[in-house]
Parts: C-alpha cells; structure tokens; sequence
C-alpha cells in the first residue's frame, strides 16, 4: 500500500510545516510565509521561536478505536500546527479519521474511542490534560465549531437568537441587553438579512446557507483563537459554497482566527487552504502549502486523489448523436399545489416547459441547484410521479398520460441509479435476489435470472460469489456497483443516474464513472445523468441542461455549455464552482 | 392557533352526540332491569310496572333518547333512579376527590419519571438506567390493587403513617387533604411512572445522538443545559403524548383504586350506579369521561404546537 507517512520520515518533534518549509520556499507560488528552521525541545514542543504563532499544536496523536473494530486506530502518530490567521485543510476521504481528529480536539470523541497518545496543545496548554470543566469552558469560547449539515446541527426547537444567546450567557459576563445587540451586530456581519427576524426564526423557517451562516456566527463571536470547521459547506449548492467559504475567509483573515478546515474536496481545498495534511485510513500521508501537495504531491495516494479530481472543462467534443432520438421530451411540466378548505391555494412549478432528446450511446446532463428540478423531471420520465402537462415519448411508445398498469412494459426499458447506496439496497434483502428481482417481475425464470446476475457481476468488477450476501458488507462504492448491476438486469435502453456518484468519495466517484462509461459504449445505453457536480458533469456528458428553478435556461454540447456559457446563472454557476482556475497537478502526473 | 383551537373545538360536538347515542344504545342492550332492581326482591309485577312507567322506561326507545338528547343540549342529564338526584349535581359532588386524585397522581408521575427517564438516557447502561429499567418490569407487571392493598397494609396498618381509607375535602386544608390522598395517588402512580420513565428514556436518548446536541457541547454548554435545553426540549413532543394517554387511562383505573381506598369519588359511583342499573348516571358519568378524553386530547395537541414549532395544523 502506498501509506509512508509523514511522521515516519520526519523526526517527531519539529512542526510538519517546518519539515516541508524548505521545499515550500522553492515553490515560487508557495503562499505561506517562510517558516523559521529552528529545531524544536522534543519535550517543549508547545513553546520556543519555532512555534510561534502556533494556536493548535497536535503532537504524534493517536486515537484508539474499540477493540473488534476495523483497524486499531482512528487517528494514528497525527502531529500538525495551525498558526494564527492561518487556514489548515485536513484532506481526507471517508474513514480518513479527519473528523476524528477535530472532536479529539474538541474533548468530544465517543465514549468508546479514547487518545491513546501524543498531546494537543493550544496555545502553550495541554487540553489533554485539562480537567473536563475547564476544557469545556475553553469549547464555544476558545475553540469553536462549525459543522457539516447546517439542517441538524442547530436545535430546531429554539429561535436562532436564543441558540447565540445562551452561548454568550454561558461564556460572559453580558447583560441580556448586551448579548441581543452583539448577536444582532454577529447575523449582520455573517451577512444575513433582517437580523432582528432572523433573531426571532426557528431554523427550519431558514435556509440551508442562511443557517450555516447562523452556526458561522455562533462559532465566531466570542472571537475564538480557533475555528475548526468539519465539512462546512458540503450539504449547500454550489453558489451557496461560494459565498460561505469567502465569508469563512474574509472573517478569518479580519479576526486572525486559526482555522483547521476539514474537507473531502479538493476544489475547496484550493480554493481556502494555506497549507494542507493528507489523510488516508488514519495516518498522515502528506502535509505542506498548498500549493506543493496540490501540485506537487509526493506520495502517491495524494497523486491518485489529485487525479480523480474531474476537471472543469469537457476532455473532447461529444460525439453528436443525430438521428432518431431513443427518448424525447416535449414541454414536460409539474406543478404541485397545497392549500385545502381553509387555506389560500399554493402553487408551485417543480418543473416547466422542459423539452430534450436522447439517442442511443449518448449521456446528456441535467445540472441545477437542489429546487432546481432536475430529479422532479427524472422521477416524471419513469413516472414515480405523474407529470402535469407534457409529452414523453421512449421509441414508439407514449410515456404521458398511459395508466401506471400499461407501462409495465416501458419501464423495464428506463432504469434508475439512486444517489444514496446506502439508502437505496434493501438492507434485509440478499444482492442476488435484489438483482434478479426485477426479471423474475417479467417472467425470466430464475436459473436464467441468476446467470445473468453472475455476469452483470464479472461486468462491474466485483465478484459473482458475493451474490448471496446482504448489502451491509459493502462499501459505497461496491454499492452503487451492485446498484449498477441491478438496473442493468432488465436490459434497459436508458439508464437514469440521479446524483448516483454523488455520495462516493473522489477516489471511488472517479472507478464509478468510468465503469458507466465502459458499459455505455459496450451497450450502447442512453443515460440521462442529473448531478449538482458540474465537474462530473463536464467530464462525463455530451451534452447538458442547466437548470433553475424548474426552467431549462440553457442546452447544448458540455463544451459549448462549460466552456463559453451564454446564460448568466451559468456563469454563475461555474464561477461558483471551488477551485475553478487553480490548476491541479493532475496534467502532469502518472497515476501509479 | 386561535382559529386552531376555535376548529378543533367544533370538532368536538359530533364527537360527543356519536357517543352520547353509544352510551344510551349499550346500557339498554345489557340485561337487568332497573324498576326490578329498586322494586326489590318482594315486588310484584305490577309494582315494577307502575316504577317503570314512573321511570319512563316503558316508551319507545327512540322517544326515550329523543327526551334524553333535549335535556343534554340544555345541560341536563336526567335524574338518578337510585338516589332521586340530579345527575350533573351528583357528578359535581364526586368530581373533587376523583380529580384530586387523578391530579395528584400525575404530578407525582411526571415529577417522578421525567427525571429519572432523562438521567437514565443521559448515563445510558449505567446503574441508574439499569435500576429504572428491572423497576419498569416490576411497575408493570403489579395489577394496581393488589399494590394498594400491600401499601395499605404496610404504611397504614404496620407504620400508622396514612389514614387507611377516606377522603378529606379541599376545603378542610391542604394538610388532611394531602395525607388521605398521598397513599392511593402513590399506587396509582407506579405504573405511569413506569411507563412515562421509559418512553422519556428513549427518547432523550434519541435525542442525545442528534447533530444539535453536539453543537450544543461544542459550546461549552454545562451538561444540564444539554440536557433539558435541547435533548429533552426535542424529546418531550412523543412524551406528552404518552402523558396524555397517561391520563385518559388514569381516569379509568380510579375506578378501581377509589374501591379500594374506600373514596367517595367517580370511580365508586360509578360502579354503585352499574350496580344498581342506574341508567341516567351511568349515561351521565361516562359521557363525562369521554369529554374528559377529548379536552386532554385538545390540550396534547395545543401543547404539541407550543414544544415544537416546525409543527403547525
């Protein structure tokens, strides 16, 4: 495996960034100042010239996960330094032990993972060693904390004010007076309209950027020295992302707060990160500026990540697809209405005036922000639900206005890929039979359904003989696999994909979408592939439809529409996207 | 919420007559006569004849609910066969101990079991937990009279610290009051107690996994802020409910702990009237108790939309 650490190559005790110093400072466009060289006292590791300016210090952590668990630890020898006015992007994939690390920090790992070694310091203060009140009255004050789903991480049954008051109430000595104007003077510098309503909102009267704007304030009015910051933009769109990640920045940079950012996402990372530490199954794989691992990564698994990172802009021009279209879609509209007997009528356009084709072999996108409409008009063409007003047209057959009944036939021709494999298997339902289920509804005979099961397997990449087990013992990635197989079992014409590598780390996102690919040409399957991702979507599509609002507001190749987008949510769509314009090291590597 | 309540209201009068007629249709298809019952044993015919005419019990069935339905539109239950008084006077003379009890019960409960539920979630499989868990089992499993005869017989007869049976009014000072009432609402308790510690148990337990409970310690919040400010504040909607099906239950089983603490409440009037085939106070004791049910319905709801704002009707 290609996991030589960090702290295996350097000495233990001086600070990561000082080990990569040296090479950082070659690197012209290296953004972090150059550190000082001096060696640090192994035993004073919090203190001297070198680090100075070191808000957060981790040395050689490690966190022991229970005993029967995967692997013995979550986080293991993890030693970096945040400085003041500092962003530290901890890069990880999913069971990377990044989140692992920031709760450690925090005094808020499980009951069941406990530090089995190393210290955090911040400041010149162990907190390892600091009695459990006092550490929580350094939490909320010193160290704040934003958090990944805005959607639960506030209380829902308290306004918004109250969640900033009792904070303020806890940590100061303020009048109730004070607290409202400084929580009020806090929503106005997060940039939130109407403070004083907000004051008075519950959360779920918000939304989701409005509410991580709320936790932003709430982790940084007290000015705390340290803000870690646990996937804070991964649950909002795309233009939203853009906008809290530069208020992140600017507050930080006004306030010299120490941030630890915690991310997946290599975009985000090149768009904030001053330096960078790569995690992989709990160990440091890498750690130095930006630019250096972005661009000039050393190790090899830091290569490979870079390289799953779907650039911006589509590889080729599509292939153009002419001739008669498999699928088609004219004027496709849902409305949904609520209201009853007391209430005022309300209506609301899901999806309006929604016209495209697709042709055998071609992969056309539907990209838009959540509310956009996109899966509306995908659950409409397999009819999960019934569209308002419209024509849908698959060959010469009529998908609008049929009964349920007398699509039988249809829709074994469209299949669909979910987003969540986790959510989208039945866990109590063996792979096998969740693959054959659909044949065995059309009368294949079992036997039969069963072989074709076996070779759908060996046509993903995953082992026929694990058939007879439960989806629990896959990961993700095996998952949407399996979830690729069993769409695949009814020989389907088109194929759905909606959001289907969303949920996939980039590693795995990237084996995915090249399998789609691979089936597509052997197949010649018409997929329909409806992402936020825009990068997924330019290395992947022909051709795309941007959506809004339940609109269509632009089409055409992925070239055309990525490369010179006429239509201004477009471009603001693609300016949004992190890490737009910074070039990744991915053109100049080979992948091992 | 003022047009909520105004509906809901409303709502309320259909379900009422639906039961008034249940009511009145059931007791006339259970046998036993009532002019045979207050005739008595030495009767002749035609005494019981004379009594049922004088009852009105020998009219047409539907004239009979036709008589009975105009005097409850004007609030009138009929009189008693049994003690030749109104019916709504004789509710209103037992409605002070039954609702004592029943209100002093639920106090001891909530008290009781909203605590310990939440302590035992917040230190889940510790010892309290665990306690509070074999006690459920017990809490359970006691039929409730046979609770208060072991009560009585150990804190009444053996220790002398309560009166063994009776009541004292209100009127007479919180002191007797509260000393005759103590033992019953303790054994009635039990069992809500029980119930009301589990459910609060499960779900403050629920609640301690969700994403604001973490947010709430990353603010250094003390634990007993974590605590009652967002764990149980989210949990407490499914335990209203249940305290709400506490207390429709609870005003059931008065019938059986007045009877055996001896109290002049509902409860033993109730069974006094089923004994004495009591139509008019049967009919009018149990029309009570289903208004009873409705109005703790209504407040469950009107306090689902105050613990809990995403929730509107």
């Amino acid at each position: 495996m290609t996991t030589p650490t960090t702290s295996a190559v350097l000495p233990p005790s001086p600070l990561v960034g000082e080990g990569l110093g040296e090479r950082g400072s070659l690197d012209s466009g290296n953004t972090v100042a150059p550190h000082s060289t001096v060696p640090l006292s192994p035993t004073l590791p919090h203190e001297g010239g070198g680090g100075k300016g070191a808000v957060l210090s981790v040395r050689n952590l490690s966190v022991a996960l229970p005993v029967g668990a995967d692997r013995p630890f979550a986080a293991d020898n993890i030693s970096f330094d945040v400085k003041a006015g500092e962003i530290l992007c901890l890069l990880g994939e999913s069971g990377s032990g990044k989140s692992i690390i920031s709760f450690a920090v925090m005094g808020l790992l499980p009951d069941n993972v406990r530090v089995s070694a190393g210290e955090i310091f911040l400041g010149d203060e162990n907190l390892l060693t600091l009695s459990p009140a006092a550490l929580r009255g350094k939490r909320g004050d010193d160290i704040a904390m934003v958090f990944q789903e805005p959607m639960t991480a506030l209380n829902p049954v308290m306004t918004c004010g109250d969640q900033l008051d009792e904070l303020l109430a806890e940590h100061t000595q303020l009048s109730a007076v004070e607290r409202k104007a400084k929580t009020l003077a806090m929503f106005e510098a997060v940039k939130l309209p109407e403070p004083d309503r907000i004051f008075t909102s519950y959360p779920h009267q918000l939304s989701g950027g409005q509410r991580q704007r709320i936790m932003i304030a709430m982790a940084l009015i007290l000015e705390p020295k340290l803000l870690i910051a646990d996937e804070p933009t991964t649950a909002l769109d795309v233009t939203t992302q853009a906008e809290v990640l530069a208020l992140i920045k600017t507050l930080q940079r006004e306030r010299g707060t120490a941030v630890l950012f915690i991310t997946h996402d290599m975009g985000v990372v090149a768009e904030i990160a001053d330096r960078v530490v790569v995690l992989q199954n709990g160990k440091q794989v890498e750690a130095g500026s930006k630019d250096q691992v972005l661009r000039q990564p050393r190790e090899a698994y830091t290569q490979m990540l870079i390289a799953s990172v779907p650039g911006t802009e589509p590889p080729a021009e599509g292939i153009a697809h002419d001739g008669t279209a498999l699928l088609s879609v004219v004027g496709l509209g849902k409305t949904y209405s609520s209201g009853g007997w007391f209430q005022k009528k309300r209506t609301t356009e899901a999806a309006k005036g929604v016209s495209f084709t697709l042709h055998p072999g071609e992969t056309v996108g539907i990209v838009g922000e959540s509310g956009s409409g996109k899966s509306t008009v995908a659950r409409c063409i397999t009819r999960l639900i019934d569209p308002t007003v419209g024509d849908m047209q698959l060959g010469s057959t009529r998908l609008d206005g049929v009964s349920r009944d007398s699509l039988k036939l249809a829709r074994k021709r469209i299949q669909i890929i979910f987003q969540d494999p986790y959510r989208s298997l039945d866990p109590r339902q063996r792979v096998g039979e969740a693959i054959i289920e659909g044949p065995l509804n059309f009368g294949v005979s079992r036997t039969s359904a069963m072989a074709r099961a076996r070779e759908l397997m060996n046509l993903v990449r995953l082992s026929p003989d694990v058939l007879s087990r439960y989806p629990n013992e896959f990961s993700g990635g095996q998952r949407q696999r399996i979830s690729i197989a069993r769409a695949l079992a009814l020989d389907p014409e088109v194929l759905i994909c909606d959001e289907a590598v969303s949920a996939l780390d980039v590693s795995v996102q990237a084996q995915v979408l090249k399998l789609l690919e691979e089936i597509q040409s052997q197949l010649n399957l018409a997929i329909l592939f409806i992402t936020h991702d825009l990068r997924v979507a330019a290395q992947i599509c022909d051709r795309v439809l941007v959506m809004q609002r339940g609109e269509v507001v632009e089409q055409g190749t992925a070239r055309d529409v990525f490369i010179t987008p006429k239509h201004a949510y477009t471009q603001r769509l693609l300016a949004s996207a992190p890490g737009r314009g910074f070039e990744f090291a991915t053109q100049h590597i080979a992948v091992p | 919420m003022g047009n909520f309540l105004l509906k809901r209201i409303i709502a309320t009068i259909p379900v009422m007559i639906i039961v008034a007629i249940i009511v009145f249709t059931l007791i006339r298809l259970v046998p036993g006569d009532p002019a045979a019952v207050i005739a008595g044993n030495m009767a002749t015919n035609e005494d019981i004849a004379r009594i049922r005419t004088e009852l009105g019990l020998d009219r047409s069935f539907l004239t009979q609910l036709g008589i009975w339905g105009k005097g409850l539109i004007m609030g009138d239950l009929g009189q008693s066969f049994f003690f030749k008084k109104d019916v709504v006077g004789l509710i209103g003379e037992r409605l002070e101990p039954t609702m004592a009890l029943a209100f002093l019960t639920i106090v001891i409960t909530v008290l009781v079991a909203v605590p310990l539920g939440t302590l035992a979630a917040w230190r889940h499989g510790g010892w309290l937990d665990r306690a509070l868990m074999g006690f459920s089992v017990l809490g359970f499993s006691i039929p409730v009279f046979v609770l208060g005869y072991l009560l009585v017989y150990f804190f009444s007869l053996k220790l002398d610290w309560f009166p063994v049976q009776g009541y004292k009014p209100f009127a007479n000072g919180v002191g007797p009051w509260l000393h005759h009432l103590l033992l019953p609402a303790f054994t009635l308790s039990i069992v809500y107690v029980a119930l009301i510690a589990r459910v609060t148990r499960a779900s403050v337990a629920e609640a301690l996994t969700e994403d604001y409970v973490r947010t709430a310690r990353a603010k250094g919040l003390p634990e007993s802020r974590v605590l009652i400010k967002h764990a149980l504040a989210n949990a407490a909607v499914p335990i209203i409910t249940v305290i709400g099906i506490g207390i429709a239950l609870l005003i059931g089983g008065v019938v059986v702990t007045e009877s055996v603490f001896s109290i002049p409440g509902l409860g033993t009037l109730t069974v006094d009237a089923v004994l004495a085939r009591d139509f008019p106070v049967i009919q009018g004791v149990i029309l009570f108790f289903a208004f009873l049910y409705v109005m703790v319905n209504l407040l469950v709801d009107v306090s689902y939309l105050i613990l809990d704002p995403r929730i509107r009707y």
